[in-house]
């Protein structure tokens, strides 16, 4: 017996997304796949809903969407017969009209899966996972292959789909996905779940006292959705919106970073409902845990 | 954004009636697959009755060949069409994915096998019309056991196609299935009966489904029995390959 993975513990909750984080090879695919009964375990115990996904039938996998990361998706199908056909295993599908316009679908429908990019790929093989409207919603490499407008569609839909309530699962092995998207993240490592917690947690672990002065640093702040940092910061320092009123400002600050950005808030007559500076990313702390050899 | 999250599955029938048809026209509307199913069987037909191949078998040469064509249908759809797409699907995930769907495991292969069935009604059809145009004259008793022991041909030829796709490479089962096809169809007793056939083949092509299948649609057809001997080969063909299927068959 091959043990990939042994000694992972974790929860997903609704209304959340939870990231498994980790290189490849760790074990997350495995994990997740065990979670969705697509590989039978040879021991512990899983919990999908209540049940347990190895002996449950049509009525829960009714009830969860899955994403595979090689797709799954059969090469000479068109996209709308094929979403057509897979809404028609649910009772009450998402409506596949709305589900195309959602994630830009109607751009390529004429094109057969074998001839889509990565990224049309990507989208349709996340509305293929959502026919159903799940409540539980498994994404394996959700961003691998997608361009930054696909990435920025998909990642929005993500976070509305959380709020809206779906428990959302997805691996990755990008820090930034992570960051940007997770509520919660378990590092997976070799097979174990060697860290976890939410993203601002995970980032205050073991702060090494040498961090150096110029070290990358990241201020996370948040303030009413939708502001529009342009001229504020040089254009080295990397700014975003992880989700609506969460911001991301990262890269090598200076104290007259800070000066600008303060000065803006108040002309703007923001005031910050919190932030933080952290000397640290995500990838630092993945890097501590996990240890920074090539495998 | 605020909306009521998770379906109850479709009917179990309803969700393997739509398998099948999603399957039956996506072998349709493969040109390969349509040259196997369609094509090469009404060649086939068209030469075993205009060469003297099955001349002194007691019964005019379309009345001999076409059982044996039907037999050869139930052959390329259920064996080699459907064992090829198969092999594809599982390269590619998809049965991995459709299998997370409502639609499960079980609700895929009963998929499969409706479409193996559809696709073998329109081949009975289109072979049957032409024969007629050859003068094809069955004995009409011999309908309800040809078609009965087709269904039973199509089973194990299933099963013995998602056996080859579901433990060997896309690429292998194209090929074991392609040549397994050609060799069959020539020497295994399908269209050419057994006495047809050299020395060594004669006697075991009897307890191969090609053999069993194609002398029990020719009893059928051409005197009006049900050859139950035939029929009890076909059942343990598709009992033996349906439990290495299940046993050995690997998702992904």
């Amino acid at each position: 017996m091959l043990r990939v993975v042994s000694g992972v513990s974790l929860t997903a909750e609704r209304g959340q997304v939870t990231a498994l984080l980790g290189a490849n090879g760790a074990g997350k695919t495995t994990t997740i796949e065990c979670a969705q009964g697509l590989q039978r375990r040879s021991g512990g115990t899983v919990s999908l809903l209540g049940q347990d996904p190895d002996t449950a039938g049509a009525s829960l996998r009714s009830r969860v969407g899955v994403m595979l990361q090689d797709g799954g998706l059969p090469p000479s199908a068109r996209p709308i017969p094929l979403l057509k056909h897979i809404a028609g295993m649910y009772r009450e599908p998402w409506p596949v009209d709305k589900l195309i316009e959602r994630l830009g679908i109607d751009t390529f429908s004429r094109t057969t899966v074998r001839r889509l990019s990565g990224g049309q790929r990507q989208r349709l093989a996340l509305a293929a996972a959502l026919a159903g409207n799940p409540e539980v919603l498994f994404l394996d490499e959700p961003s691998a292959g997608l361009d930054p407008q696909s990435r920025q569609l998909v990642f929005q839909l993500i976070s509305e789909l959380r709020d809206a309530g779906m428990g959302i699962v997805l691996t990755t092995h990008l820090m930034d996905d992570a960051q940007r998207l997770a509520d919660y993240v378990y590092i997976i490592d070799a097979g174990r779940n060697v860290a976890e917690g939410t993203v601002a947690q995970l980032l205050q672990r073991n702060v090494p006292a040498d961090a150096a002065q110029e070290h990358v640093r990241t201020l996370l702040f948040e303030a009413r959705p939708g502001l529009d940092f342009t001229g504020v910061l040089p254009p080295a320092v990397e700014v975003s919106e992880t989700r609506a009123g969460s911001y991301s400002v990262t890269g090598a600050l200076v104290p007259e970073d800070l000066a600008a950005l303060t000065a803006w808030w108040a002309a703007q007559g923001i005031m910050p409902g919190s932030m933080s500076l952290e000397a640290r990313s995500l990838e630092d702390v993945f890097l501590d845990i996990s240890g920074r050899e090539i495998r | 954004m605020s909306r009521v999250l998770g379906s109850a599955p479709a009917p179990l029938l309803r969700r393997i009636m739509l398998q099948g048809k999603y399957e039956a026209l996506t072998m349709l509307r493969n040109g390969e697959q349509l040259i196997l199913a369609i094509v090469l069987p009404l060649l086939a037909l068209v030469g075993l009755t205009v060469t003297p191949l099955l001349d002194g078998l007691g019964g005019s040469r379309v009345d001999v060949a076409v059982p044996g064509i039907l037999a050869l249908c139930a052959m390329s759809t259920a064996f080699t069409g459907q064992g090829i797409s198969t092999g594809f699907d599982r390269r590619y995930g998809v049965l991995r994915f459709l299998s997370t769907t409502p639609l499960g495991r079980t609700g895929l292969i009963a998929g499969k096998i409706l479409a193996v069935l559809a696709v073998l009604a329109l081949q009975v059809i289109v072979v049957a019309a032409v024969a007629f145009v050859l003068g094809w004259q069955p004995t009409t008793a011999g309908w309800l056991p040809a078609l009965a022991l087709l269904v039973l041909g199509a089973a194990a030829f299933t099963a013995l196609g998602l056996l080859v796709a579901g433990t060997v490479r896309p690429e292998a089962t194209l090929a074991i299935t392609n040549l397994l096809w050609i060799l069959l169809g020539a020497l295994g007793g399908i269209v050419l009966p057994a006495e047809r056939l050299p020395g060594g083949a004669r006697e075991m092509v009897h307890f191969l489904p090609s053999g069993a299948l194609g002398e029990a649609l020719r009893d059928a057809f051409l005197e009006g029995t049900f050859n139950a001997g035939a029929a009890l080969i076909l059942l343990l063909w598709t009992a033996l390959a349906g439990t290495a299927a299940i046993r050995w068959f690997k998702w992904n």
